[in-house]
């Protein structure tokens, strides 16, 4: 009989160390990463031929990312790595992809998802002008491309990446013209004892505050964003917020990095039938995963950003426990001192994240105040007042509901970048707790692919 | 404005062109298609919903916002997607595309 099949869905830090926790038991497993390469999103590495330093793209976390990518490297031979291949949807145990060598179907004993995560978006009037990215595109265009998204980059919006890229903008020479933080003051200070459950990362964080003060880039709290200016051929021209003491700032720029924090990529583990759970702190569904990354599927394990937000330190621990769990379900003996580490690590790095979710909030009261004609869905150009008349006109109060009336979530990124805010709407528009409106389900393929051919399945 | 996207560093690559809606365009060997076009001009294509200039989003391959063609029609993310010498580009699908799902 054939090996008993162990895939491996994601190669960042999560799935890197799920992956070498599997190897060092003897188990090829095969790992599939929609990315050129592996590394995942925060150890992202820059193409072949690029001469940057670690420290130059990694900074503080240098030897983080030097460690994963070797850790990857030496594994490389003992693996079935299928790079630039999207695993588009779960069903029946198989998982079905497609890449470079076309269409594939892999039936499963286990599964460990290790998907990541994308920017989490709180619509603001203008986000549709060319221009305007992401907080998460912003970075990437710097680290893999050595590029700026503009000539004057305002960073706007909440959380870690904000102080971050803008920080990592400023050192590389960009012209950072403003940090717009919807976030007060009072809410840090309200987060700091959860903040020192990693004492390291906040005071990196800090760092990062000195370094924009240095580099004289403004830093506003307690903004409220209220439009991002632009025209419909050349893009962003500008930015206005209100200040936290009421006054209306403007400040021209040509780009705009935005978010508010991340929001995990769970359509596989939905696909894959894992029961999800609302999470109240953070205002998500969650998929449910045990102290050991089950999920309530059997056989399907859940690490790193995809299952919660905790960063990398705890994707690394993470992917690591999922992996061992799994060999201890498949009858290995593994280590238990492994195991109490992995989930310590994660312990604290919840502590933190709780910490976060205080100090950077999804400001959820901001949906109330868009006006009608804000672009909501930026895929297919639906407004915020297309949404609250189909909701008024069909009464309805459920998301799927939503949005099979008003096509919100059904445009090119499956309500990636609008289903949150989306169901904040419908919330406030009828009155309900956003978990009651429900979630917007996932639908296969979970990104649009390109049908080349029907699909070879490998056993 | 010509370009949007600013280069930092790493500007001594070798040079590569690409012929963009058929216009030979100048670029650096490891730029994804994205930074090729975007140091160049100021979007990448048109919205077919709000008629205004698209130049992407994430950069990450997931909100779909940066789709181009090649002349023979398939569809790529601009983003995600490694510049080619020689590689001929279109900003709008062309007419004989092959069929795709989304
Ligand atoms: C754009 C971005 C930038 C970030 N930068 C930082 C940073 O600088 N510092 C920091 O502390 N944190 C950063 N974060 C948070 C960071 O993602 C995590 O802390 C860490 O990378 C999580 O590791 P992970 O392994 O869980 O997921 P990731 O590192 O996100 O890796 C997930 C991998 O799974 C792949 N994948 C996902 N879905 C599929 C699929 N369906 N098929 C095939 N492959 C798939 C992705 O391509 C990716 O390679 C960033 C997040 C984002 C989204
Ligand atoms: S910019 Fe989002 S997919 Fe390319």
């Amino acid at each position: 009989m054939a090996d008993p099949v162990v895939a491996v869905v994601g190669a960042g830090p999560a799935g890197v160390r799920a992956a070498a926790a599997l190897v060092a038991a003897g188990v090829r497993p095969v790992v599939i990463d929609e990315a050129m390469r592996a590394g995942g999103q925060i150890y992202r590495r820059q193409p072949e031929g690029f001469l940057r330093s670690y420290t130059d793209l990694y900074g503080s976390e240098a030897e983080r990312a030097r460690a994963v990518h070797d850790c990857f490297d030496a594994l490389r031979d003992r693996l079935d790595y299928r790079p630039q291949t999207l695993a588009w949807t779960i069903s029946d145990r198989r998982i079905f992809t497609s890449g470079p060598a076309g269409q594939h179907v892999l039936p499963f004993d286990a599964l460990i998802l290790c998907t990541g995560a994308t920017d989490r978006i709180m619509p603001v009037r203008g986000w549709h002008w060319a221009g305007c990215y992401s907080l998460g595109g912003a970075q990437i265009a710097l680290k893999a491309q050595a590029c700026a998204i503009g000539r004057r980059t305002v960073f706007m919006g909440a959380g870690p990446l904000l102080y971050l890229v803008a920080a990592q903008y400023a050192k590389a020479g960009a012209h950072v013209a403003a940090v717009l933080d919807t976030s007060p003051v009072s809410a840090s200070l309200a987060a700091l004892p959860r903040l020192l459950a990693q004492p390291a990362t906040l005071r990196v964080g800090m760092g990062l505050l000195r370094d924009l003060r240095r580099a004289g880039v403004p830093v506003h709290r307690g903004v409220t964003p209220m439009e991002i200016h632009g025209e419909p051929d050349h893009g962003v021209s500008g930015v206005s917020v209100r200040t936290s003491h009421g006054a209306i700032l403007a400040i021209d720029c040509d780009a705009v990095a935005m978010g508010h924090h991340l929001r995990p990529e769970t359509q596989l583990a939905e696909l894959a039938g894992c029961a999800f759970a609302f999470d109240r702190m953070i205002g998500q569904w969650l998929p449910v995963r045990d102290a050991d990354g089950r999920s309530s599927q059997p056989g399907v394990y859940l690490a790193g950003d995809g299952a919660r937000i905790l960063g990398a330190v705890a994707a690394e621990a993470a992917g690591e426990l999922a992996a061992l769990t799994t060999l201890d379900d498949r009858g290995h003996r593994v280590c238990e001192t492994a195991r109490q580490d992995a989930k310590r690590t994660i312990a604290r790095a919840r502590r933190f994240a709780e910490g976060l979710a205080r100090a950077f909030p999804w400001p959820r009261e901001q949906i109330s105040r868009l006006d009608n004609a804000t672009i909501l869905c930026r895929c297919e150009a639906i407004t915020v007042g297309d949404l609250r008349r189909s909701i008024a006109e069909t009464e309805t109060d459920e998301a799927n509901r939503a949005k099979a009336f008003s096509r919100v979530g059904m445009g090119r990124c499956q309500g990636r970048y609008c289903g949150l805010a989306a169901a904040e709407l419908i919330s406030a528009a009828v009155g309900t707790p956003v978990e009651a409106v429900g979630r917007l389900r996932a639908a296969a393929p979970v990104k649009p692919i390109v049908i080349a051919s029907g699909g070879r399945c490998e056993r | 404005m010509s370009g949007r996207f600013v280069r930092l560093a790493e500007a001594g690559r070798a040079t590569i062109t690409l012929f963009v809606d058929g216009v030979p365009m100048r670029s650096l060997a490891g730029d994804t298609l994205m930074t090729a076009i975007l140091t160049a001009r100021a979007s990448l294509r048109r919205s077919e919903f709000g008629g205004e200039r698209r130049a992407g989003f994430c950069l990450m391959g997931a909100c779909q916002d940066c789709w181009i063609w090649t002349e023979d029609g398939n569809r790529l993310r601009a983003c995600s997607t490694p510049a080619v010498d020689g590689a001929r580009l279109c900003t709008q699908q062309p007419a004989t595309a092959w069929p795709t799902l989304s």
